[in-house]
């Protein structure tokens, strides 16, 4: 797709989502307008949704985090007469790559994660307030919230209607929050999973496919009752101000992509592209309230939005990108002192978004289907949070020593606290104790190093780096890792990649990125589903789909 | 509350389904027919119930034995399960399946779909009685009152007729369906019927004649395409049903004819010449012909939304794995497939009302309407007829389709009733010359006085040139015994 996708955007820009404030309870409301479709070729009924609406969804649940701190309840509706959401739209799967595809549904889980994310670890509830139909993504966005209220009125449902109707499966974590988040008996979710026209009233509320089914008339009253109940039980500051999350600072040129502290080099030929990092230029504030008045401008907040976004931009513009090389550029000391600021000021409600966001950012880095690699060299700051980068890539090398005429110290890298719990992958696992499961002596022994700067042989030694070279060596050894990178199967390689980087037990969002990935875009590809007599292929044209029914 | 305990069902009931034979269906009816009655108490023509109407009843689906004509107390009415008869060999004769034999059972794949149907159908039923359960004490004559209460019994039993489908076809969901038909209501706020035209109110017998006209004639349609259904049972249902709802339409197409003729006469006799002087004419106890239109306008638009979406897929699958057929599909000349063929369909493109070729199978609702508006086209003439004859000076005609939508295309969009696409300030400031006001709701109100002596009118409706059953306008069609 030679369109650029931009992930940045501002409520004032919106064209699909509305927001409202009152006290503690906002409204989110989804109103698509069909004719703003990110792409020609399929107009947006029904209020279903492309990766431009889930873009301004991802935005506004950000938002909400960062800018409205007051806000303890977030209500999602629908902004139509008698349809909630109709999900992703179909016309659109079925015109777009594969490629397209398996992106849009890593992006819209990752949105659906982070409003679950609010939830959990910023005391920001979501209570969703269906009235007309949730069909399909529809509900997987309903599945997200704490707390389902369904209309009875004899027309709201709720539907996964993906197999019957489109022989493929429902793509954001539909299946897996039917079972492992709501728990409804797997004989009643294959009963729902199988009916297109969903479920209603009663049933839906005894099959536990939602927590309230209210009568039309006492809906607007239900709702609100319903987000008093969650507001209570949140921890959301009362009185505290939001940040303002000011437009990033960005140029993007045809082989690079300049930020104020990350820098993208891309090299076409080699199909790699280089991210640096720059370490923080001023010690940390000196009290949260100076942190407040920095805002956006916060080094860790800015770096992590500037590499949020230069991830989500190789993702979906540069596709052939197979390898992303990380390089970091700055002082240590400073990172580690950032580090310790936020450590110490947990307490405070920014520094714990800012922390819940790196955690978010690091975990779109571990499910992004490229080659991760890290180089440390001399001048970097691999240290605290940014050695999280480090262990987040499949492979890590160490310059040891100095290359020659370069009078810098040689490389070094320091743990802090935050890497040991801070940060969890989709796991629930530190990256740490991901890579150590199988000798959690040297996750202790790594604790007992926090704070201390480590060469590249005890790095090495302790296990955090896959490998240390001297200046002699270094040069032709991350040549021809890259170079035999560059020459596997790029599925191969994804495939690979995702099952050795998520080592350890099953959560709910291991579970929704493994199955997508592995059932989902699998049924994306056959002909049943893709084919010219596909299902998806013949949707709306009301001729039926031509099933091969060899079961694989 | 009548006796409901103890019901002898094979005299109750007339039926050609061995509904005696058939102990699944009989336990099933057995549950539901207390609500029913139940329902028709609380919810049927409201002060009648004790009354002694002359009503015709089917008892059976041969010519002598369809149309029974007796005093009933409509609590006492025989709703039956009538169905056309079976033709051996007959086919599913469109779509996928097309040359098939037609299916005598559900086939699980369209299991869903047909209960949908299903449900649809029958929830307009009992619907359009509620719509028009206070329209009895207004009655404009005895015969007008009888007609009425002969449609409220019918949709009775054409509601019977879909929950035995319900009942016999769709095990324990079609039981649930079927209970569910008798527990929304038209016009409630928290269970509203299905259909956006169930829900608005009947409030004069003016309303009444042109929902008989316009919204039964959907119902017709409606009726039509399932009646060419591959599902047998459904098919059969819906011929039978078709019979009588023949009579639903002469009622609106007459009792809108009648008025027409009653003002035209008046007008003249009066010397009136302009159809347009309103507040003359309304002096004279008569609705004035702006007003009509204004009616036609409303009720139109309103029955076209119930036709769905002009280009949809539901309507597509419905036809491609042929459980809903076109009007007539058997007499289309055509490969009755339609993967390759294409229809005009009116869109909205760029702010203007222009046709534009879709895919036939996607167009299917489109063609409906379109032969839906032919259908009603032909009754507006039969009223221009009644205009002409009086010599007055005036014609009624439909709105152009894009006019005062909620669904589809135009739903969007402000369109004059000549089609002209309007900015929301110049709708608001006219509409009200295209849509019935308060102020004409309340003057055609206040002519509906009751008026129930034997042989005779309200002063805005003229007799009809023949009664029914062979019988003249001054027959006693109704015995008014009040509770
Ligand atoms: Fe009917
Ligand atoms: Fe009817």
């Amino acid at each position: 797709m030679a369109k650029r996708i931009d992930f940045q955007t501002e409520p004032r820009r919106y064209r699909h989502w509305k927001l409202k404030f009152d006290g503690d309870v906002a409204e989110l409301i989804m109103d698509v307008d069909e004719t703003a479709g990110l792409f020609e070729g399929y107009q947006l009924k029904l209020n279903s949704y492309d990766l431009g609406v889930d873009i301004e969804l991802a935005d506004a649940v950000q938002r909400l985090r960062f800018e409205h701190p007051e806000v303890k309840v977030v209500v999602l509706k629908s902004g139509k007469d008698r349809v909630f959401c109709a999900g992703a739209n179909i016309r659109m799967l079925a015109g777009s790559t594969h490629a397209h595809k398996v992106n849009f549904c890593k992006f819209t889980n990752e949105t659906r994660n982070a409003m679950e994310d609010a939830s959990a670890a910023s005391g920001q509830k979501y209570l969703c307030a269906v009235r007309g139909t949730a069909a399909g993504g529809g509900y997987e966005l309903a599945l997200a919230t704490d707390h389902i209220l369904l209309a009875d009125d004899g027309n709201s449902s709720v539907a996964l209607p993906e197999l019957p109707l489109l022989a493929v499966l429902p793509g954001t974590g539909g299946l897996t929050r039917v079972t492992d988040k709501r728990k409804v008996r797997r004989d009643l979710a294959d009963a729902f999973c199988t009916v297109e026209e969903g479920v209603r009233g009663a049933r839906a509320v005894k099959w536990r496919l939602v927590d309230q089914s209210v009568p039309s008339s006492k809906f607007e009253q239900g709702v609100k009752d319903a987000a008093r109940k969650l507001a209570a039980g949140s921890d959301r500051p009362a009185d505290a101000k939001g940040i303002q999350l000011a437009p990033i600072e960005r140029r993007i040129d045809a082989d690079a992509v300049t930020y104020s502290a990350v820098k993208v080099d891309i090299d076409r030929s080699t199909r790699r592209a280089t991210i640096t990092l720059q370490g923080p230029a001023t010690p940390p504030p000196a009290s949260v309230a100076d942190m407040h008045a920095e805002g956006a401008a916060f080094w860790p907040l800015r770096l992590a939005r500037e590499l949020d976004d230069a991830i989500l931009h190789l993702r979906l513009n540069e596709g052939e990108i197979g390898v992303l090389i990380f390089k970091t550029q700055g002082e240590a000391a400073q990172v580690l002192a950032y580090d310790a600021f936020l450590d110490a000021s947990e307490g405070h409600w920014l520094a714990r978004e800012v922390l819940h966001y790196w955690k978010r950012v690091l975990k779109r880095i571990d499910v992004t289907s490229r080659s991760l690699v890290a180089l440390v060299e001399p001048g970097s700051c691999f240290a605290g949070t940014l050695a999280e980068i480090v262990v987040a890539c499949d492979r890590s090398f160490m310059l040891e020593g100095s290359f020659p005429g370069d009078n810098r110290p040689p490389a070094a890298l320091t743990l802090s606290r935050l890497n040991f719990g801070a940060y969890p992958m989709s796991n629930d696992l530190s990256r740490l104790a991901t890579r150590f499961l199988g000798e959690p002596e040297s996750l202790d022994t790594a604790k007992g190093e926090i704070g201390k700067p480590l060469d590249a042989e005890a790095c090495e030694t302790l296990g955090l780096v896959t490998a240390a070279f001297d200046h002699i060596d270094w040069d032709d050894e991350v040549r021809i890792f890259l170079e035999e990178r560059a020459s596997f199967s790029a599925d191969g390689l994804t495939g690979m990649e995702a099952n050795l980087r998520f080592a350890g037990p099953e959560t709910m969002e291991t579970k929704i990125f493994g199955r997508l990935t592995a059932w989902q875009n699998w049924i994306f590809q056959r002909p049943n589903a893709a084919g010219t007599e596909g299902a998806l292929k013949r949707y709306g044209t009301g001729v039926k789909a031509n099933f091969n029914p060899e079961r694989v | 509350m009548p006796e409901t305990t103890h019901v002898d069902y094979s005299t109750k009931i007339p039926n050609n389904v061995g509904l005696m034979d058939d102990q699944r269906v009989l336990k099933a009816l057995e549950q539901w027919h207390p609500g029913y009655i139940d329902w028709w108490m609380t919810m049927g023509p409201e002060g009648f119930q004790t009354s002694d109407v002359y009503l015709r009843t089917a008892v059976s689906i041969d010519p002598k034995g369809w149309a029974k004509f007796d005093y009933v107390k409509m609590p006492d009415y025989r709703w039956g399960i009538l169905l056309a008869p079976r033709h051996d060999g007959r086919q599913v004769n469109f779509g996928a399946h097309k040359g098939e034999p037609a299916w005598q059972e559900v086939p699980g794949e369209y299991r869903a779909m047909l209960r949908r149907l299903i449900v649809v159908q029958g929830d307009t039923e009992p619907a359009s009685v509620e719509q028009q359960r206070f329209l009895g004490k207004t009655a404009p004559s005895l015969y007008d009152m009888r007609n009425l209460f002969q449609v409220n019994v019918e949709e009775g039993r054409h509601l019977w007729a879909m929950v035995y489908l319900l009942h016999k076809y769709f095990g324990k969901d079609g039981r649930e369906e079927a209970d569910e038909l008798l527990n929304r209501r038209s016009g409630d706020d928290d269970k509203p019927r299905m259909l956006g035209a169930f829900n608005e109110e009947t409030p004069d017998w003016l309303s009444f004649f042109m929902f008989t006209f316009f919204t039964d004639r959907d119902g017709k349609m409606q009726l039509e395409s399932l009646a060419q259904s591959g599902f047998d049972p459904l098919s059969r249902t819906c011929r039978f049903m078709l019979t009588e709802e023949a009579h639903h339409m002469f009622v609106g197409e007459t009792g809108v004819g009648r008025a027409i003729e009653s003002t035209c006469l008046a007008m003249k006799a009066a010397g009136i010449e302009d159809p347009n002087d309103i507040e003359a004419v309304r002096r004279l106890g008569v609705i004035d012909l702006p007003t009509m239109q204004k009616k036609a306008n409303l009720h139109f638009s309103l029955s076209l939304d119930l036709f769905g979406s002009e280009v949809s897929t539901n309507a597509a699958n419905y036809y491609n794995s042929g459980v809903k057929g076109r009007f007539q599909e058997t007499r289309i000349d055509d490969d009755h497939q339609l993967t390759n063929a294409v229809y005009p369909v009116s869109k909205l493109v760029d702010g203007r009302i222009k046709m534009v070729d879709e895919p036939a199978l996607t167009a299917i609702n489109m063609r409906l309407r379109d032969d839906y508006v032919a259908d009603c086209s032909k009754g507006v003439e039969r009223w221009n007829k009644v205009i002409e004859k009086a010599g007055v000076n005036f014609r009624l005609k439909l709105p152009h389709v894009a006019f005062h939508r909620h669904i589809g295309e135009f739903q969007n969009v402000k369109a004059s009733p000549d089609g002209e696409v309007l900015s929301d300030g110049d709708w608001s400031k006219r509409k009200d010359q295209w849509l019935p006001s308060k102020a004409d709701g309340d003057f055609i109100q206040s002519l509906m006085a009751p008026c129930w002596e034997r042989g005779k009118f309200a002063s805005w409706i003229a007799p009809p040139k023949v009664g029914i059953d062979n019988k003249g306008g001054d027959f006693e069609y109704v015995k008014i015994h009040q509770a």
